[in-house]
């Protein structure tokens, strides 16, 4: 067992995000703890990935602030923020590998741009993070579009571990995978988080089999445009086992996957 | 007030003024539009110039885009060129022959290739050719969320992606004018004296008493600009791309329109300096 600290190290306040006229996130706060896995779920379009992505200053807030280490992120200059951003790892949902590189290339991409690693150190680097995911090193001199959704986003993680960062973001890890590839990176997760001491995770999945295996924690979001006014986003907010001994029926309908009024919805 | 005129005027008259309020209403949010679009625009060409002078961007990058930007479009820019100097030559020879000037067509060819057509024509085919494909390319990184990687890795989508472009069209593009107005010059000459029997002497006499060195950089200086409007339009649409391929193709075309009618209105503004400059320069000896 991983030690979690009471200390916060990423402080959401009364965050709001509006794209236009729609409110994706409705003054949320949460806090994540130094060491803690944090999964987050809920239904598609509920502001997970918003959430996600506001974590490391790439959505800006409407209004509330995001600390990270107790530095407000829109507060940050420009330098500082790029400094910030070194000490967190990001896995995109579709990996978002940059089409272009090698997966070596990729991989060292952090290395070179932040510490000016040579050719053969960022080759070095990169040969044994594609070892921790569990790839052949062959993998190495291929581009993206020659590799498997699954093995993408082991390459994904890999470049995400390469600067050895506090913070790790997962985008929905498991999506689109198979139920085996799904657990070899939840498998990934696991060994991520116990091979380095103190790393903090926040996952953002709707797969519940990931979300029990994961998290310390779970975090479950509604659709803003589905609440009534005043009523929090959050709807659960508490360890794994505690989910489902809930009496909300929005919590009970998701974990079940029961499609519920959805379906009254669909005949209107 | 417009509500308390509304609510005290008869239904016809109240539609009416409602409708009148919703087209001020509607033109206002355009205008606002308009120009937070430029402000947005101005703020990324303001951020990319910063980011051209405070680090040096990757060696691979920029040879990657000056032998895109550059070197791939050479041959179409001769080959469009040539022809430029050639339909030049056919719709010229008959009015100057007319009064006896055919020798003097390389005049109007060289001195139109130099000043308009050579800078002229690089840009477009630059414009469809790369800026196309560079708002497609960036477009499609926005949408597939590897512009976000690279924000979030903590390095500056700017200066990876916008730098290296900016500065291959910008020491391209110039090229790139050279060899159509080369071409064009050529394939006018070819013409009006392998076709039309125009005599090679007097045609290239006349030719190089009327047009000079000013002429060829008139061109060039134009190119420049050209260039850095054709390279910050299409990374900005690419930028902006909405999502899917649809997004990703309008932000294409959308990124050539408005190039090229940036370039057309560049063009008009930059002749009219150049020959303010000129006559600054050398006064009384007339612009051309």
């Amino acid at each position: 067992m991983v030690a979690v600290s009471q200390d916060p190290l990423l402080q959401v306040r009364d965050l709001t995000v509006r794209f236009g006229p729609q409110t994706v996130l409705r003054r949320m706060s949460i806090d994540v703890r130094r060491g803690e896995t944090l999964v987050v779920i809920g239904e598609s379009g509920c502001g997970k990935t918003v959430l996600l992505k506001s974590l490391i200053g790439l959505v800006a807030p409407t209004e509330g602030e995001v600390r990270f280490d107790d530095q407000s992120l829109a507060g940050l200059g420009d330098r500082k923020l790029t400094e910030a951003r070194t000490r967190y790892g990001f896995v995109f949902q579709n990996a978002a590998l940059f089409d272009s590189l090698s997966i070596a290339e990729n991989i060292a991409f952090p290395l070179i741009e932040h510490r000016r690693a040579t050719r053969e150190q960022a080759l070095r680097t990169a040969i044994e993070r594609v070892q921790e995911v569990g790839l052949p090193t062959s993998v190495l001199t291929k581009k993206p579009a020659e590799l498997s959704g699954g093995q993408r986003k082991r390459v994904g993680l890999a470049r995400a571990l390469v600067m050895q960062p506090e913070v790790v973001l997962y985008d929905e890890p498991t999506t689109g995978l198979d139920p085996i590839m799904s657990d070899v990176i939840n498998e990934l997760v696991l060994r991520t988080r116990a091979g380095r001491e103190g790393v903090t995770s926040v996952v953002v999945t709707h797969d519940m089999h990931s979300a029990r295996k994961l998290a310390d924690r779970i975090v479950m979001l509604y659709p803003v445009s589905r609440l009534r006014p005043g009523e929090s986003q959050i709807v659960f907010d508490g360890p794994p086992e505690a989910i489902d001994s809930v009496d909300d029926q929005r919590v009970v309908q998701f974990v079940n996957g029961e499609a519920g009024d959805r379906l009254q919805e669909l005949a209107g | 007030m417009a509500a308390e005129a509304a609510s005290n005027a008869t239904p016809r008259e109240g539609g009416l003024i409602a409708a009148a309020t919703e087209s001020v209403a509607d033109l206002g949010s355009l205008v606002v539009d308009a120009i937070v679009g430029l402000g947005d625009f101005v703020l990324f060409f303001a951020q990319t110039i910063a980011w051209l002078f405070r680090r040096v961007p990757s060696r691979r990058l920029v040879v990657t885009s000056l032998y895109q930007i550059g070197v791939r479009s050479l041959p179409v820019v001769a080959l469009t060129g040539t022809f430029i100097g050639m339909v030049l030559a056919v719709q010229s020879y008959h009015q100057f022959e007319r009064f006896g000037m055919e020798n003097r067509l390389g005049v109007m060819i060289n001195l139109s290739m130099y000043r308009e057509l050579g800078p002229v024509l690089a840009a477009t085919m630059l414009a469809g050719r790369i800026g196309s494909a560079i708002a497609a390319e960036i477009g499609t990184m926005k949408v597939t969320e590897q512009i976000d990687a690279l924000a979030a890795m903590g390095a500056s989508p700017v200066q990876h992606l916008v730098v290296p472009r900016l500065l291959a069209c910008f020491l391209m593009i110039p090229a790139l004018t050279l060899m159509a107005i080369f071409m064009g010059v050529a394939g006018g000459a070819f013409y009006c004296i392998q076709i039309f029997g125009v005599d090679p002497y007097f045609y290239f006499a006349n030719a190089q008493e009327s047009s000079g060195i000013w002429d060829l950089l008139y061109g060039v200086i134009k190119s420049v600009f050209f260039g850095v409007a054709i390279a910050v339009i299409s990374c900005y649409r690419g930028f902006h791309s909405a999502a899917g391929a649809e997004g990703v193709g309008r932000a294409a075309t959308i990124a050539f329109v408005q190039a090229f009618v940036v370039i057309l209105a560049l063009d008009l503004m930059l002749s009219i300096s150049l020959d303010s400059l000129f006559e600054l320069l050398w006064p009384g000896q007339g612009v051309a």
